[in-house]
């Protein structure tokens, strides 16, 4: 029954369940300033030094519950007052240290930046240390520890940092992929995703129950690993019974584009895929030149949705994913006008209790659009046996695949460097700015071991098993 | 002349593939291409019904095995 993996988590998934309750009822104008001393009652404080500063927290995350900061274009925020400005120490001694007469520690230091105390315990004198970490790897006591902040150490890119003035964190927006990492890793819950929940309900009540226009959920594959308290078709009968006109799979999208990028490789050559919005803007970001060789492709998600929009209109489409950085993707032009909200798992766990909707006690309905190839696009390595799959199903048998699947953004580093230096082996970069592919996702309710393993049952379980058939009439 | 076929999850799972097929074997066979104009659509609210199709808006309801008969009836008849 465990919904979510940590206690900030469900701290942001009871604001988010309060802010939506008040929405479907009309009451949010009138009522939005109660939630607060509801979520955090009494006078004895349970997180922070005194229940005031709690329920200022709180504020600050109604505020981001809905839609945040609006002259700031990140969907990620930092929330100043929630933020415990960890100490920044970088490589320090501690109380391991056994005084030993080696000194390694002093000999691999290459700025003399190590001393020794009257018991022989070393120092490291910080006006000189430029954090190399020689003397952590050299000691064979592990004494030396780097005290790294959880969401510095959790942003690979390095877009997060202390501001010189209060010390507490600050996002670079011209190098932030809006991955979520940080998000899922702050252990004080200080980094939010921007929610757009109240878009997605006011969606689905001016729709008039579906008669002024119809809203479709989209949802991503990585579903089958979520909610496992309950079967994935009560999961797809709890949104329909939110309002949803009917749900669509984001897998079917992947076929489109695992067909349509597996042409383009074969034209072209070389390729990086544009599936996930993390990778996209990391390319953007940090290596412009690289551009070019992005696929034209959407992405899955936008390509169905993109279907969908010219189907059936008048219509919106909410996506629901594991996935905070579509919630910038869905910004772009060329992608808002076929995506009207994206939403996290986090927060349609959040609308399923705003509504009292208990979705095991609900029938099973049924989620069937796409091939095995689509669905298992919600793990690393997913995307490039399906551009394989491509490529065999158009019978272009003279064109050697050589995939080279990313596994989190360092990997994609690692690729794209190469790439730039022509030293790459190989000629489709998979690129997945998550770790473990779209199940790493910020906006997953919870991650484990097993969660592959779920995405790869639910692939199999799909009814058409090639692409050309899942996608034979979207042409 | 406008042929829907729905391929929602449920029709989906009732054969909406297989029913796209045979109408497209058979608007070939009978040399419809230009006429007929097939398309796929997400749930027509009827899926009791399904395989839900719609010929310029109006509704049958198929399976597999009666797409040669339905395209008899109601497509050669028409176009």
């Amino acid at each position: 029954m465990r919904k979510f993996d940590t206690k900030v988590q469900h701290l942001k998934y009871k604001v988010l369940r309060e802010v939506a309750r008040l929405a479907w009822n009309d009451k949010l104008l009138d009522e939005v300033m109660n939630i607060p001393k509801m979520i955090v009652p009494g006078d004895t404080p349970t997180l922070r030094c005194c229940v005031y500063k709690e329920r200022a927290i709180v504020e600050e995350r109604i505020k981001l519950a809905m839609g945040g900061d609006k002259s700031n274009p990140n969907v990620i925020e930092v929330l100043d007052i929630a933020c415990d400005e960890c100490p920044v120490g970088g490589y320090v001694v501690t109380d391991s240290c056994r005084g030993c007469l080696a000194h390694r520690c002093e000999e691999v230091c290459p700025r003399n930046a190590i001393t020794y105390d009257d018991n022989h315990v070393a120092h490291i004198d910080k006006t000189k240390c430029i954090n190399c970490g020689k003397c952590a790897n050299a000691c064979q006591y592990s004494a030396i520890v780097n005290r790294v902040r959880p969401c510095e150490r959790a942003c690979k890119i390095k877009a997060i940092s202390p501001t010189r003035e209060t010390h507490a964190a600050s996002i670079d927006n011209s190098k932030c992929i809006a991955c979520g990492a940080c998000v899922y890793q702050c252990p004080f819950g200080a980094i939010m995703d921007k929610s757009f929940i109240l878009d997605a309900i006011d969606a689905i009540k001016k729709s008039k129950n579906n008669t002024e226009y119809k809203v479709f959920a989209v949802v991503a594959p990585s579903i089958s690993s979520q909610f496992t308290y309950a079967k994935l078709g009560q999961v797809i009968a709890g949104l329909k019974e939110l309002g949803f006109y009917t749900v669509v799979e984001a897998a079917l999208g992947a076929d489109m584009v695992a067909d349509a990028e597996s042409r383009e490789l074969v034209e072209k050559g070389f390729l990086t895929s544009s599936c996930c919005p993390g990778f996209v803007s990391y390319i953007e970001k940090a290596f412009p030149a690289m551009l070019p060789y992005v696929s034209h492709n959407l992405s899955p998600m936008a390509a169905i949705s993109k279907y969908i929009k010219e189907h059936e209109s008048p219509c919106k489409v909410v996506f629901i994913g594991p996935c905070t950085a579509k919630k910038a993707e869905v910004q772009k032009e060329g992608v808002r006008e076929y995506v009207d909200v994206a939403l996290t798992f986090e927060e349609l766990q959040a609308l399923f209790d705003s509504r009292d909707i208990d979705i095991t006690a609900l029938q099973e309905d049924v989620l069937d659009n796409a091939s095995y190839f689509g669905r298992i696009f919600a793990r690393s390595g997913g995307l490039s046996d399906a551009v394989a799959q491509g490529i065999k199903e158009h019978g272009d048998t003279d064109f050697e695949l050589k995939a080279v699947p990313c596994d989190g953004i360092e990997a994609c580093r690692v690729a794209l460097l190469k790439k730039s230096k022509n030293l790459l082996d190989g000629n489709f970069i998979e690129g997945m700015a998550c770790t473990g592919g779209c199940i790493g996702g910020a906006g997953c309710l919870t991650h484990g071991e097993k969660n592959k393993a779920e995405v790869d049952k639910y692939g199999r379980e799909a009814y058409e098993k090639s692409i050309t058939d899942a996608i034979a009439l979207l042409k | 002349m406008k042929i829907s076929v729905c391929i929602g999850s449920s029709c989906h799972l009732k054969g909406s593939r297989q029913v796209v097929e045979k109408l497209q074997q058979l608007i070939r066979e009978n040399g419809l291409g230009d006429k007929v104009e097939l398309s796929g659509n997400f749930c027509l609210g009827r899926c009791q019904e399904g395989v839900c199709v719609t010929v310029d808006g109006e509704f049958h309801s198929l399976s597999p095995e009666t797409v040669g008969e339905f395209f008899t009836n109601n497509v050669l008849a028409k176009a």
